[in-house]
């Protein structure tokens, strides 16, 4: 915010306050590991790596959980105004947001095991491009939290296009395996799961930035984000 | 209103994506106005260019810091400074098109018109039935049967016939704190007031009884346009419709509650109503 508020007389309060806001930070930076390794493990076929990925997804949901109950205890507790009110209830639907992004990587860690034993289906470079895009997102709006920079959760809010656009990509070029060769239909589906879930975390990313934005300024962005996912209304033709 | 108050209209507020307010933000049109309000004690100026409007049937809360100038605003409201010297007030205060600051009002019509309770609970030495019919026999000569039906109306529209309806001969002074302030809000409503000003009406009452109070205010507001100064964030934000905040002898923002509470526009306010204030 331009202007950064004055200490609380409370200081205790104030203290809670601050743990509120590294407890949601560290909780990001879980989720945006957990994104990274799955995506790592998916294209080095590492499977070690991928396991790690789901064994450490509880991590992120105790983390919810410890958020959400710290939030009812200042909510019943403090009896919040204002900014102060805005930020617990930001963290709330934070904690939300990051536990689905959480089970999307954990999902993608899951199918990047049975892909592992499949045959390889093309570069995996879209996958790649769309994992650091989610990535820098989901890091972005996170940031904008810690820095309570209103600007960079706007820009994060309407960046998500470009993962739609490569999503459609993917979902083209999945499609194209599967009417090539049959046998390609257990990777590309689970590739096409995969891409799915990155573009559903690109999604909780914005939904984090709109959260942070009202947060720091106390009003509601656009019911409008810019959306370009066209894969809903795509239909194939089965060669003849 | 003045260039340093940062108001917000229903208009602004209706965008807000946030809680939606008690009274969906909608502001009726005033029943009092306040122009350009400057107040003295002697030399000390204690109110500073107030402007503002309490809108008719609803609920203006005034919060701030001690001495910051709400309480005194109230005063100026039902015409109380005028019976200390050396007090004065110059600006407008506008009930129907008159300014009640002119000399020629009559206090007495002025305060059947704007009632008023105060802090501490402050029932007369007199029977209960006496504390109502008072005040009544100042401004209206009603037969008996008239007077028992007005008391009884004052007492229930107060929420406190129930409690007292077989006691009405015995003395106020033996009610508990929370049926005595109960009972004061009777006294002020039994003349039939258009605007009842609240100073801290439940800052000397314990939790129920403050919520019963709250209640009551809630319930009064169909009929009557009420002030209310607290020290109590919650209980405005839980009580009022509009929420002025004031400092210094400033008003510093005015804003529907919801507004007000979730996302206050002046840093000031915002320290202030967070418990920043230092």
């Amino acid at each position: 915010m331009e202007n950064p508020q004055s200490e609380h007389i409370v200081r205790s309060y104030e203290e809670q306050l601050k743990r509120l806001r590294e407890l949601v930070a560290r909780m990001g930076g879980l989720a945006e590991r957990q994104v990274a390794d799955a995506v790592t493990a998916l294209i080095r076929r590492d499977v070690e790596l991928a396991s790690e990925v789901i064994g450490r997804d509880g991590e992120i949901d105790a983390l919810e959980s410890e958020i959400e109950n710290f939030c009812v205890r200042l909510l019943a507790l403090r009896q919040p105004m204002a900014a102060d009110l805005r930020l617990i209830v930001a963290a709330m639907k934070i904690s939300t947001d990051i536990e689905r992004i959480g089970d999307y990587a954990r999902n993608a860690a899951k199918r990047a095991i049975v892909i592992a034993q499949q045959p390889q289906l093309g570069s995996l470079n879209g996958f790649q491009w769309m994992a650091k895009l989610v990535q820098e997102n989901l890091k972005d709006a996170m940031d904008a939290l810690v820095k309570e920079d209103p600007a960079v959760a706007e820009r994060v809010w309407g960046a998500d296009a470009p993962v739609d656009d490569i999503y459609n990509g993917i979902f083209r070029e999945m499609l194209t395996h599967m009417m090539e060769d049959p046998r390609n239909i257990t990777a590309a589906t689970h590739l096409l799961f995969i891409a799915k879930n990155l573009e559903r975390i690109g999604d909780h990313a914005t939904n984090i930035a709109e959260t942070v934005h009202y947060a720091l300024l106390g009003r509601n962005l656009p019911e409008d984000r810019p959306k370009s996912d066209s894969s809903a209304y795509t239909v194939v033709r089965p060669p003849v | 209103m003045g260039d340093s108050v940062t108001q917000t209209t229903p208009a602004d507020a209706a965008g807000l994506g946030g809680l939606r307010a008690r009274s969906g933000a909608a502001l009726n049109e005033a029943r009092l106005s306040v122009r350009e309000l400057d107040f003295y004690y002697g030399a000390h100026k204690a109110l500073k260019n107030i402007s503002l409007d309490l809108p008719d049937r609803q609920v203006t809360g005034m919060i701030g810091p001690s001495g910051c100038g709400k309480s005194t605003l109230l005063r100026v409201l039902n015409r109380m400074y005028s019976l200390y010297p050396g007090q004065r007030a110059t600006g407008q205060v506008l009930l129907d098109g008159k300014n009640i600051l002119d000399a020629d009002v009559d206090m007495n019509a002025l305060r059947s018109r704007i009632g008023m309770v105060f802090q501490k609970p402050t029932p007369f030495p007199m029977t209960i039935y006496e504390n109502i019919a008072f005040g009544i026999r100042l401004h209206e000569r009603l037969s008996r049967a008239q007077m028992d039906e007005r008391v009884e109306w004052a007492l229930t529209r107060a929420a406190i016939w129930g409690e007292v309806k077989d006691r009405l001969n015995t003395n106020a002074m033996g009610l508990s704190g929370g049926q005595q302030q109960r009972l004061c809000i009777a006294r002020t409503i039994a003349v039939r007031p258009e605007v009842i000003l609240l100073d801290e009406p439940t800052s000397a009452l314990d939790p129920l009884s403050t919520l019963k109070i709250e209640e009551l205010i809630d319930e009064l507001k169909r009929d009557f346009t009420i002030a209310i100064v607290t020290h109590n964030m919650q209980q405005a934000a839980r009580c009022a419709d509009q929420v002025a905040f004031f400092y210094l002898g400033e008003l510093i923002e005015i804003a529907p509650a919801e507004q007000m509470f979730t996302a206050p526009k002046r840093k000031q306010t915002q320290e202030y109503i967070t418990g920043r204030f230092g």
